[in-house]
This record gives structure tokens, C-alpha cells and sequence, in this order.
């Protein structure tokens, strides 16, 4: 026997592994785990029909060869009729099956009903070509915080998200949490989850929309209630002011060229929501939406030329002289 | 019998040949050298001209027949609020640009010109704001608004004035 079928199953099988923290099969909450569940509920029914039907064939296959060998007649009335009664009962038990996931799949449906009723967390995304946009809403609009390309949720309590889009549709899929939903132009539709426990997980559009549909992915970033209300009074801050004479020119810079005609900063004249939010910026874990991690080359990377990283996005290269960058990036750094 | 099968299979090969000529759609170009930093000749805002007239700068722009380059000017001419004073394209505390007599001229160079440097009562300059690239793109859906590029390659009218998203039909306006 040769190797490489084994080889070819082992590739297949390591494709599994996957990333744990963008996996529809490692659920973090009770909206993921019914969806997994309903998963492996149909896996198995799928499964065991499967074995059964083969089995029956490879059943099949082997009588008739038996009779063949051993001469016996063949009685054509019995025949049909026998078949008659197993094409019935298969038929049969089809629908019973099927009757079987129509009913699993309305209890998985009842208990995803949108929990209006309990304490939840309310949070609404927007999808742009090819990023985020989040707001978290408060009755005081002092209090609001708009932030992008991060989601930040509590654990242990109802998260309700907001979705809509801004261009074209979208789609928000956190495998670990919850299924997809579409983001629609205009429309605003609710998605919900809730985590369990505290950590990072991927979540990324699930509908083509443009050249840049892949790097558009989404950290998920679940906190322990407590660290939640202490992340949020950190986001509602305004930007950190510059620190030193290096950070004030690259601020200067920032308002002065085409940067603040797209981009916001909280407590600055920059108030454009053109493009991504940036009051926070060097607390992301990310840039251009989960394009490249966060750091100082790659933000110099993206400032320079973004075309080269993400083709086609919104963002324009902008030449800027090795003094101003430095300094531009100086002051971008310091926006904890 | 051999000849007639070379000639269909001739015909299916030349079929094929046409239909693959229709994917050569135009270039999206991502990332290059804005079509010129600045218009380098002299660019005339004005029809009074001391001597005899000269021709308004005949400087084209190279994305006035790009269909991609043109929907992206109507993205940034929305994102960067010329429709504040504009409106979409039937002007309101600014001109209307829909129209083909400008005041200060409706050539490519000339539009470059008004909005990187402004002009009075009223016009922002947008010089070291806008990237060059993107005030091209400008300039060329400007030019398309009034009908001045090709046809083919303008875009329709943006979702935000449809009854519905995608569709064609205009917002009933308000009585």
C-alpha cells in the first residue's frame, strides 16, 4: 500500500486543527454552543443514516452474489414484493428523520430568540469597505464611544450587536460566538451572543464585498465585567495629549495635512468619520482591519503606502518627509 | 466532411476570441504617479485675455474616461462635503455643476486649480488636503456630472437619493 493516500489523509486532518479562536466547533457561549450542537446533532443523524444506507447496499451486493453462486430460484412476485415494503419503510423513516430536524431546529431557533427582555449590552457595527466601525450607545451623548476595527464586549451577560452597513452588504461572523449575519445598506438588523469566558477571538466578513474582503477581519475582545467598565471609561476619554515637543509637531502635522480630513480624534479639531476612528489607536491589537498587527514599522508601512499592503482600499499614500513620519508617528503612538 | 468540421471549429475558436476580447475590461490602477502633480502650464480662469484669445489648456485628464476612478470621486465628493454647497451636482449655496458653463472655466486643469486653490466667496482650498490622485478623480466626476466625459463610463446616481437601496427610482420629494 502506498504511503501517499495516508500522507493526503494526514494533510486533510491537520486542516482541522484550525485556529481555536475562530472555530465554529470550540464555542465560548450558549448562542454558539446550539449552533455547534445543532452541528453535531445533524452529524450524527447524517452519519448513522449514512452507515445504514451503505450498509444495506454492501448487504444487497453480497446476498444476491450468494444466490447466484448457490442456484437458487429467484421468485419475482416476492421480490417486488419485499421491495415494496423496504422502499415504504425508507421512505418512512425519511420523513421521520427529516421531521426530526425540523423539530431540533426549532428548539435551536427558540432558544436564540433575541433576549430583549434580560439585562444585555447593546453595541452597533457598521460595515465600510473594508473595515469596522463601532459604536457603543449611552442615553448621554457625552458618554458615547466610537471606536473601529475592535469589538469590545463583557462576559456572562447578552451582547446585542447592531449591524447595518455603510456601502455595500457585509456579513460579521465570529465562529466562536455566534452564526453570521448580514449587514444590510439602511437596515438594521440585530445579531446577539453571549461568552463565556474572557479572551480574543477572530471574527470576519463572511460576504464578498470587494478587493479587500479577506483583510477585513474583526478581533473580538471579551472582558470580565469589571474590566469591561474600566475598558469603556478608558475609551471614553479623549485622546491623550501629546507628551513631548516630537509628539506635538506630529500632531500638528495630523490636523494640518490630508490625515484629519478622514480620520477622527476625540478633543482634537479632527472630527471626520470618513475613515477609521483613531483617538485610541495604539491600543489596537491591530491595523486596517486585522490586516497587519499594530506597531510602529507597520503603521509607518500603511501611512507611506497603503495600496501596496491593502489594494484598493480607501486610505491614499501619503508622501510625507522621514522628520514629519517620525514625528507623525510619535504622536499616533502615544493615543493609548 | 473534414474541411467543414476545420471551419465550425474555426468559427467556435474565432466566437471564443470575441467573448474573451470583451473580459479586457479597463485598468483599476491601485497605487501610482497621480496622471500630474499640477498642471504645469499656465492654467487661464478667465475668458478676458489682453491680445488675441488663446485656446483654454487642452491638458486632459487621464481618468476622465475610467469608470472606477470616476465612482471613486463621487465617493470622496461625498465624503469631503461638496455636496454641502454643491448639493448633487444642482448646486445650492455653491454653484451648480451641472451645468457646462463654469465661472472659472470647465477644462480639467481649470477644475484642478478651483479646488486645490479655492476661489472667492465661498470655495475652500483644498491644496495639501486632497492627495493629487484624488483630486483628479474629483475633477473627472465633476466633469461627468455636467457630461463632459464619456459616456460609458459614468456612474448612476448615488444609493442615498433611491427609494431603496440599488434601485432606480428617486425619492419621492417632500410636499
Amino acid at each position: 500500500m502506498s504511503a501517499r493516500p495516508l500522507l493526503l489523509g494526514c494533510v486533510a486532518l491537520a486542516g482541522c486543527g484550525g485556529a481555536r479562536n475562530q472555530s465554529a466547533l470550540a464555542p465560548e457561549g450558549p448562542v454558539a454552543g446550539e449552533v455547534a450542537s445543532l452541528w453535531w446533532f445533524a452529524l450524527a443523524v447524517a452519519t448513522a443514516v449514512y452507515l445504514a444506507t451503505v450498509g444495506a447496499l454492501a448487504w444487497a451486493a453480497w446476498r444476491a452474489r450468494r444466490r447466484a453462486a448457490r442456484g437458487e430460484a429467484t421468485d419475482p412476485a416476492r421480490d417486488h414484493r419485499r421491495m415494496t415494503v423496504a422502499v415504504s419503510v425508507g421512505g418512512a423513516l425519511t420523513v421521520v428523520i427529516l421531521l426530526g430536524f425540523f423539530v431540533r431546529d426549532l428548539a435551536a431557533a427558540r432558544a436564540l430568540r433575541i433576549p430583549v427582555t434580560r439585562d444585555h449590552v447593546k453595541i452597533r457595527v457598521t460595515g465600510h469597505q473594508w473595515w469596522w466601525s463601532i459604536e457603543y450607545p449611552h442615553p448621554d451623548p457625552s458618554q458615547r464611544v466610537t471606536d473601529a476595527n475592535e469589538l469590545h464586549v463583557p462576559t456572562g451577560i447578552p451582547v446585542l450587536v447592531e449591524v447595518t452597513s455603510h456601502d455595500v452588504i457585509h456579513s460579521l461572523w465570529a465562529p466562536n460566538l455566534a452564526g453570521k449575519k448580514d449587514l444590510i445598506p439602511r437596515y438594521v438588523d440585530t445579531l446577539w451572543f453571549q461568552v463565556d469566558r474572557p479572551g480574543v477571538y477572530g471574527a470576519q466578513c463572511a460576504e464578498f464585498c470587494g478587493h479587500q474582503h479577506a483583510k477585513m477581519a474583526l478581533p473580538v475582545v471579551a472582558h470580565a465585567p469589571r474590566d469591561y467598565a474600566g475598558w469603556l471609561a478608558r475609551a471614553r476619554r479623549p485622546a491623550a495629549e501629546p507628551s513631548d515637543s516630537m509628539a506635538r509637531r506630529g500632531r500638528e502635522i495630523f490636523l494640518s495635512g490630508p490625515c484629519a480630513l478622514c480620520h477622527a480624534i476625540t478633543g482634537t479639531p479632527a472630527g471626520s468619520r470618513v475613515g477609521p476612528e483613531l483617538t485610541h489607536l495604539a491600543s489596537r491589537r491591530t491595523l486596517a482591519a486585522g490586516t497587519l498587527p499594530n506597531g510602529k514599522g507597520n503603521l509607518a508601512a500603511w501611512i507611506l503606502d497603503p495600496q501596496r499592503i491593502k489594494p484598493g482600499t480607501a486610505m491614499p499614500a501619503t508622501a510625507l518627509p522621514p522628520a514629519d513620519l517620525e514625528a507623525l508617528l510619535a504622536y499616533l503612538g502615544g493615543l493609548q | 466532411m473534414s474541411s467543414r468540421c476545420g471551419s465550425a471549429r474555426g468559427s467556435v475558436l474565432l466566437a471564443a476570441a470575441v467573448l474573451l476580447a470583451g473580459c479586457d475590461r479597463e485598468q483599476r490602477r491601485f497605487s501610482e504617479a497621480p496622471p500630474s502633480a499640477s498642471p504645469s502650464e499656465i492654467v487661464r480662469v478667465s475668458a478676458l485675455q489682453p491680445g488675441p484669445a488663446i485656446i483654454a489648456s487642452s491638458s486632459s485628464n487621464r481618468y476622465d474616461g475610467n469608470a472606477y476612478a470616476i465612482s471613486q470621486g463621487q465617493r470622496l465628493y461625498t465624503w469631503f462635503n461638496c455636496a454641502g454647497c454643491h448639493a448633487n451636482g444642482g448646486g445650492g449655496m455653491g454653484p451648480p455643476l451641472m451645468d457646462t458653463t463654469w465661472i472659472y472655466g470647465s477644462a480639467p486643469a481649470q477644475i484642478y486649480r478651483s479646488i486645490v486653490e479655492g476661489r472667492p466667496n465661498g470655495m475652500p482650498s483644498w491644496g495639501g488636503r486632497i492627495p493629487n490622485e484624488q483630486v483628479w478623480m474629483l475633477v473627472a466626476y465633476v466633469r461627468s456630472m455636467a457630461g463632459l466625459t464619456p459616456a460609458d463610463a459614468r456612474s448612476s446616481r448615488p444609493d442615498h437619493m433611491m427609494a431603496l437601496p440599488g434601485s432606480q427610482i428617486l425619492v419621492e420629494p417632500q410636499r
